[in-house]
């Protein structure tokens, strides 16, 4: 079943000046990884900001219709607070906010009303999901900015849990990591997919090979091919995805 | 070469020295005249017959005075920061409203002080009292605070933001709860220069708040208030014996050392923050 559809999706950056996303199709399998690889600049970092309208924070024009359960997020009707609620984002940079890891993590719930011992659990069952709790239980009152890239990758990761999402959205999240915080990431990933749905944006094909179920190859604002990781790698029907995948640019 | 280095090292070091010397000089003739006359007296007991008795009524006139300025200036000048950093669009209005501030900085405080009379005391009819006194001054430090407060939440990084507004927080949340947070110790910065500006601020104060010389202390803020740049201004340009002499001093003395504790107080409470943020 699909959880997200997306339908004739355009965005344009610059007061319509610039094109960057042209007559988007596509359907996001529940529970499943779905990566979304392309060279630099080709839109996947746009498209997967129009999943919680983030590009709404810059100045951007969206077209198009996104259904996430079948509701059109782009409704006047819909709370994009709410919406954000189900579906959390993680960046390319880590980013925790200079406050402790606990703090961190309880961000999000307390700011939406969750008080006293409910928070303690959440934060620690958010940093069991994330594969943090055992490296950093006994030192919550830390300050998050003092732990390691990949450590902090992962608490950004909790600290998207903790507002309890369906869908996760992670835009680049190994880039600025070393080979085995990137290989924790990716294990933790496929933990998290019977409980979530996830689109990662990537520039690593062998990361989208390793990780996800499917595969969207964009090229210039344009969605080129999409199918299961298996067929987008090994037997491409667009020669650009084949030259893509395999390595004659990028 | 090697004697061109030692002889520009020299004279920068020379430079340095005399910069340290001229406050020195400053601080410690304001010092040496003025110590004498600091007792517990002087500092608890009110004034009389000109130059006798104490400086109480100006020393809390003058801690009342920042009070309302900054219970003004503060509140306005945040608000006026978030909503040019955060809010508005970089277009005409908002770069002649930038524009204004800056000018708003540099207008002589005379020139404030006469505005505060003219609007505050006469054509709203405050009279001369610590509310025109505390909001001239208010006047006079905003542009301070606005564009402290700016620049500090300029310095925030982009991602605090982003993350916030991914978890679904609104954004005058996420500006309340990471953005002002963050930005803190520099607000804290410009509200420290600005109490500075204002605590020694002598020609507003004495437009608007009072003659210096009260022996009493306002009962609201609808009274007229002692401050002690004015009672040193009055000592010195009205004063012709010792005993007011060695008083200009000693006010003098006391208004430095207030400024020390404010600002002492301020940089520890700027540091202690930013060590709790973790940024060193």
């Amino acid at each position: 079943m699909s959880k997200i559809e997306v339908c004739g999706l355009n965005v344009y950056y610059e007061k319509g000046t610039v094109h960057a996303l042209k007559e988007v199709n596509l359907e996001i399998e529940t529970n499943k990884i779905t990566a979304l690889i392309g060279p630099s600049g080709c839109g996947k970092t746009t498209f997967i900001r129009a999943l919680n309208r983030m590009n709404e924070v810059n100045d951007v024009m969206t077209k198009g219709k996104v259904f996430i359960d079948g509701v059109e997020i782009y409704n006047r009707g819909v709370d994009v607070i709410n919406l954000r609620k189900k579906v959390g984002m993680v960046f390319q940079q880590p980013n925790p906010f200079p406050m402790s890891i606990y703090d961190n993590v309880a961000y999000g719930p307390r700011i939406h009303g969750t008080r006293n011992k409910k928070l303690d659990t959440i934060v620690e069952e958010s940093l069991k999901k994330a594969a943090l709790w055992d490296e950093v239980h006994d030192r919550l009152e830390k300050n998050a900015l003092k732990f390691s890239g990949g450590q902090q990758q992962r608490l950004c990761i909790a600290r998207a849990l903790a507002v309890n999402p369906e869908i996760i959205l992670f835009d680049e999240p190994c880039s600025a990591l070393d080979p085995i915080s990137t290989a924790r990431v990716e294990d933790l990933l496929r933990a998290l997919k019977k409980d979530y749905t996830i689109v990662i944006v990537t520039h690593n094909m062998q990361q989208a090979a390793r990780v996800s179920d499917f595969t969207a190859f964009f090229l210039l604002g344009e969605m080129i091919e999409y199918g299961k990781t298996t067929q987008i790698f090994e037997k491409p029907r667009d020669k650009r995805t084949e030259d893509y995948v395999t390595g004659r640019f990028g | 070469m090697k004697v061109k280095e030692e002889l520009v090292k020299g004279g920068l070091c020379v430079a340095a020295l005399l910069s340290v010397a001229v406050l020195l000089i400053v601080v410690g003739y304001v010092f040496v005249n003025g110590i004498g006359v600091i007792s517990l007296n002087f500092l608890l007991e009110s004034p009389y017959r000109f130059e006798y008795g104490g400086i109480f009524p100006q020393i809390i006139g003058s801690i009342c005075l920042v009070a309302i300025c900054l219970l003004f200036a503060v509140p306005m000048g945040v608000a006026s920061a978030i909503y040019l950093a955060e809010y508005a669009s970089d277009n005409v209005i908002t770069r002649t409203a930038r524009f204004f501030v800056e000018c708003l900085a540099g207008i002589p405080s005379i020139v404030i002080g006469l505005f505060g009379l003219v609007f505050l005391v006469y054509y709203l009819d405050l009279g001369i009292c610590l509310l025109s006194g505390g909001l001239a001054l208010g006047f006079m430090i905003l542009p301070w605070t606005v564009r402290a407060s700016e620049e500090a939440i300029k310095t925030v990084p982009h991602t605090y933001r982003e993350a916030s507004l991914a978890l679904g927080v609104s954004k005058w949340r996420t500006i309340r709860s990471v953005v002002l947070k963050s930005a803190y110790p520099g607000i804290i910065t410009g509200i420290l220069l600005g109490m500075g500006k204002a605590i020694g601020e002598t020609a507003v104060v004495l437009l608007t708040a009072g003659s210096g010389l009260e022996s009493f202390l306002p009962k609201s803020i609808f009274d007229p208030v002692a401050s002690l740049p004015v009672y040193i201004y009055m000592m010195a340009t009205q004063g012709h014996t010792s005993a007011a002499y060695s008083r200009t001093f000693a006010a003098s003395l006391v208004l430095i050392m207030m400024f020390l504790v404010i600002s002492v107080f301020a940089l520890l409470l700027r540091n202690r923050y930013i060590r709790h943020m973790g940024r060193r």
